[in-house]
């Protein structure tokens, strides 16, 4: 019995639960002038925040109707796992259609499902599903190094202020979202090849080697924000015990 | 009523004599009742609180596989972490059972979650240090909520890293939050107004450096005053001047004073001819592109984005803002108008100073001041508009004409994070805790009365739970700590240049963008070894026109237009002054290695090093755009500073990020010799 819960209780899926369980309340005060039949998200979705703290850009969803134009007027209701927090946590949609919220994500790291409901003329309820990432105390530092020392190779995406090399290498890096490939390394493998460059795994020599640069806790640190960052999501392979 | 009375008296009467009539009896009831007082106190130990959640954790790990280890680290009763030193007696440890066990990482039910990773063990800190609350309290509303004995709760998760800056009061990598509220709170000007000083006895200092409005006339428009004044970021959406709401007439009673009370200052205007007209329309683009300007000053775009630096103010409308004739004088020389300014004296000539004024001056919004109509101001107005500039405080931040900059405008902040409850008024409805206050006040200053001075800030929820937590971390735990438990910060330095080197590099504003001898900005390479670094050839050319080394990066270095002259000055000073004592820069030659070392060196870059993923050396076959392009290196570093660095870049540049490689130093210096070869071509660097 406990065997199965344990499955089921990694960290991420019980924050998703915990979401789905509790339904959108309190939003009672509001009444729609209109509705909608579908949710979009606008903005401020896949943000990676820190526990507990409000993400920095608001969340902003769009209620459209049957033909995808804009609706005004839409009560649209926040709910997510235990400790989210919404600012409103309901409201009714603008005259461009949307309504934009400030999250404060929960006390524990990890993905956190977020939904915005809304309910249609014939009170069909209608969910969108907006994933945010919250980084504690060790990958809050591994994503402080990733800017520094990794994302200039292993982030494709170029900005004015920091222009990706990641085109101009031979080899590609893998970028650290890319979960197909970096899950299936272990600890002690990630571990190697930042502390001793691709040669340790067999790979390029592009990748050199930051144990002398970096301390062993700021390596720990840089592979627990890659292993929360990763998509599809890193599941830790569980201990083995011994049958009673 | 009498035989009510007479009743009870009987039963009274019966119960006695049943009870105590009979001297074994009544050493029986009394020895019974003895048992049961004695038995009230192991009872509530039984039925208490923290021993519910004991039984919860024990049924909790009976049935997980590692039951027997998480039952061998399990202790029975009440749990206490003492640490004399900080004063700390925590026995959050008693129902929090699991904070240590690391395998307990799938339980999400508090109070047995797992603590997650953080530097500090729970037996060197405990737990009231980071998380506050009350720590020898065995229940969880007491441990956990404010009380009449003990005012101060949990803290919440948001402002967890303000506990990080009790002790450490330098910038912590992993507490950005806490780093961010501290830079804001010189970045806004907060401590304009409110002292806040540290425990080392120094004060916070500010970093915004508001404008002197002692020659304002000569600079801007009543108008604009007016209309900045209502509302500043409608001017400039990154401004970081506070909205004072001033009603129609206070701002322009305000606006009149300012105008009237500005002196004018030779020099700081310079005639402009509306006639003159650009060669070619894009001319003024291209020399804001050129002269960098977008390094410091941010422009938004149509899209709404603001690009560009944040160190000198948003030009989007500055053409509505300042006079062509001041905009064409401070360009000339910006020293004239601010001796302190962080921009730099560039030197233009004459048709260049025309061509950015007229680009600037086009930077204009109309609507801005399309509904401002100001008559003429009466005596009175001018005198109720100074009034209204001192009961303000406009002086606390700028340097007004007539006016007296105030001692402690607002209150002290110094000890915020401790402030007692009960000197506190909540709004009605607001979580009686000090840092919901805190982040109320911030919020919005004005609802805890209309008549209070404080003005509205512009700041996003994220920039207010930053300051939030910068100011939670201003405890009386964190001054009372003894100095030798805290992690200092770095003292500032006043590292000033001397003679006429440092007077051309304060007139060229060096520091704004590089750090010599730990003052100055981070914006470019840190200089203070900057003469054991560079060849003198390289560094008077590159003075006199900055080359490209980084091409990916833009913000490079501005070209200031010096004289040949001035270019030696400089060049001398940096290569006599600006030297490590690490090593001597002449103690390896700049050419002549032995070619068999040179191609050693060439194997060991592209192959075993694979230099090439961030460096350029040949353009035609190296991509690599993260380092600097090492195409002329050889013309440009020494020799020994090339070996040194590869033995150890972070000794030569704390902070930078190529990696140590743990070089041999036969690697070492095989890679030097060929690096030295890369003389590049001679007029290659002038411009890319």
């Amino acid at each position: 019995m406990f065997r199965h819960w344990r499955t089921l209780f990694v960290v991420s899926l019980a924050l998703a639960s915990a979401g789905c369980a509790r339904k959108p309340g309190a939003a009672s005060a509001l009444k729609p002038t209109s509705f909608g039949a579908a949710l979009v998200e606008s903005s401020g979705g896949k943000q990676i925040g820190a526990t507990g703290m409000v993400l920095v850009q608001p969340l902003v969803v769009q209620a459209n109707d049957d033909q995808g134009n804009a609706v005004t007027g839409a009560l649209v209701a926040f709910s997510g796992p235990a400790g989210v927090s919404f600012d409103p946590p309901s409201g009714l949609t603008d005259s461009s259609g949307q309504l934009s919220t400030n999250v404060a994500l929960g006390s524990m790291a990890g993905r956190y499902q977020l939904i915005a409901h809304t309910s249609t003329k014939t009170q069909k309820s209608v969910e969108l599903k907006i994933e945010e990432i919250a980084l504690g105390y060790q990958e809050q530092l591994g994503f402080q190094l990733d800017n520094k020392y990794c994302a200039r190779c292993h982030n494709p995406e170029s900005t004015p202020e920091r222009v990706s090399n990641y085109d101009n290498l031979e080899v590609k890096p893998h970028p650290f979202t890319e979960g197909d490939t970096l899950n299936k390394m272990s600890d002690a493998e990630l571990t190697a090849i930042i502390g001793h460059g691709g040669p340790a795994l067999n790979k390029s020599a592009l990748m050199p080697p930051y144990g002398y640069t970096l301390s062993k806790t700021e390596i720990e640190a840089l592979i627990s924000y890659i292993r929360l960052i990763s998509d599809p999501p890193y599941h830790a392979a569980g201990m083995v015990y011994a049958q009673k | 009523m009498q035989s009510s009375k007479n009743k009870l008296s009987s039963l009274w009467q019966t119960l006695w004599q049943r009870w105590f009539g009979h001297p074994v009896r009544a050493f029986g009831v009394v020895s019974l009742l003895l048992l049961i007082s004695l038995a009230i106190a192991p009872a509530k130990n039984h039925f208490s609180e923290w021993r519910h959640y004991q039984n919860k954790y024990l049924a909790l790990i009976r049935g997980r596989g590692e039951a027997v280890t998480l039952q061998r680290h399990f202790h029975d009763g009440i749990q206490q972490i003492w640490l004399p030193q900080f004063g700390v007696v925590d026995r959050c440890t008693t129902c929090h059972v699991g904070l240590k066990e690391a395998s307990l990482a799938d339980v999400s039910t508090q109070p047995f979650r797992v603590h997650p990773v953080i530097p500090h063990t729970l037996d060197q800190f405990g737990c009231v240090m980071c998380h506050r609350g009350q720590g020898p309290a065995t229940t969880v509303e007491e441990a956990h909520s404010s009380t009449l004995a003990w005012e101060q709760p949990i803290l919440p998760a948001r402002y967890v890293q303000s506990s990080c800056g009790q002790c450490h009061r330098a910038p912590l990598i992993g507490a950005p939050q806490l780093n961010l509220g501290r830079n804001l709170l010189g970045r806004y000007g907060c401590v304009h107004c409110h002292t806040i000083k540290l425990p080392d006895g120094s004060a916070i200092q500010p970093t915004d450096d508001p404008p002197s409005l002692e020659h304002i006339a000569d600079k801007t428009t009543r108008e604009w005053i007016y209309a900045w004044l209502k509302d500043p970021q409608a001017y400039a959406v990154t401004a970081t001047m506070p909205n004072f709401k001033l009603s129609d007439p206070d701002a322009r009673d305000v606006s009149a004073f300012l105008i009237s009370s500005s002196t004018p200052l030779a020099g700081d205007t310079t005639p402009v001819t509306k006639t003159e007209k650009a060669p070619d329309p894009t001319a003024g683009a291209s020399l804001y592109g050129e002269s960098f300007c977008a390094s410091c000053h941010a422009v938004q775009n149509a899209a709404g984005n603001v690009v560009g630096g944040d160190i000198g103010p948003e030009l989007t409308r500055i053409g509505t803002k300042v006079k062509p004739e001041w905009l064409r004088a401070w360009l000339h020389n910006p020293r004239v108008y601010d001796s302190g300014t962080a921009m730099p004296h560039y030197r233009f000539t004459d048709p260049q100073l025309s061509l950015l004024t007229g680009f600037l001056g086009n930077k204009a919004d109309s609507d801005l001041l399309a509904n401002v109509h100001l008559d003429a101001p009466t005596p009175e107005q001018i005198a109720h508009g100074k009034l209204l500039v001192t009961e303000y405080g406009c002086a606390s931040c700028h340097l007004i004409n007539g006016i007296k900059k105030p001692d402690n405008f607002a209150p002290e902040l110094t000890r915020i994070g401790s402030k007692p409850l009960t000197q506190i008024i909540f709004l009605p409805g607001m979580t009686h805790a000090i840092p919901d206050y805190i982040s109320a006040k911030i919020r919005q200053p004005r609802s805890f009365g209309s008549a209070l001075k404080m003005p509205q800030f512009a700041l996003a929820p994220a920039q207010v739970d930053a300051l939030t937590t910068a100011l939670l971390a201003l405890t009386d735990r964190a001054h009372d700590l003894p100095l030798a438990l805290t992690v200092p910060a770095k003292p500032a330095s006043d590292y000033q240049p001397a003679g006429k080197a440092g007077q051309l590099m304060a007139d060229m504003a060096c520091f704004t963008c590089h750090a010599i001898n730990g003052r100055g900005g981070d914006l470019a390479p840190d200089l203070t070894w900057e003469g054991s670094s560079v060849q003198r050839p390289w560094l008077q050319a590159f003075l006199k026109n900055p080359g490209t080394l980084r091409p990916a990066l833009i913000r490079r270095m501005p070209r200031f237009n010096i004289s040949d002259d001035d270019a030696k000055e400089l060049t001398d000073y940096i290569m006599a002054v600006y030297q490590t004592p690490a090593f001597d820069r002449d103690s390896m030659p700049s050419s002549g290695y032995p070619p068999a070392q040179v191609e050693q060196g060439k194997q060991l870059f592209y192959s075993k090093y694979a230099c090439q993923g961030c460096h350029i050396v040949d353009t035609k076959v190296d991509k690599g755009y993260v380092g600097p392009t090492l195409t002329q290196v050889g013309s440009r570093l020494t020799a020994p500073w090339i070996y040194h660095w590869l033995k150890d870049p972070q000794a030569m540049r704390p902070g930078v990020i190529e990696p140590n490689r743990n070089m041999s130093d036969e690697d070492a210096r095989a890679l030097t010799a060929f690096l030295m070869t890369q003389k590049g071509s001679t007029k290659q660097g002038a411009k890319k």
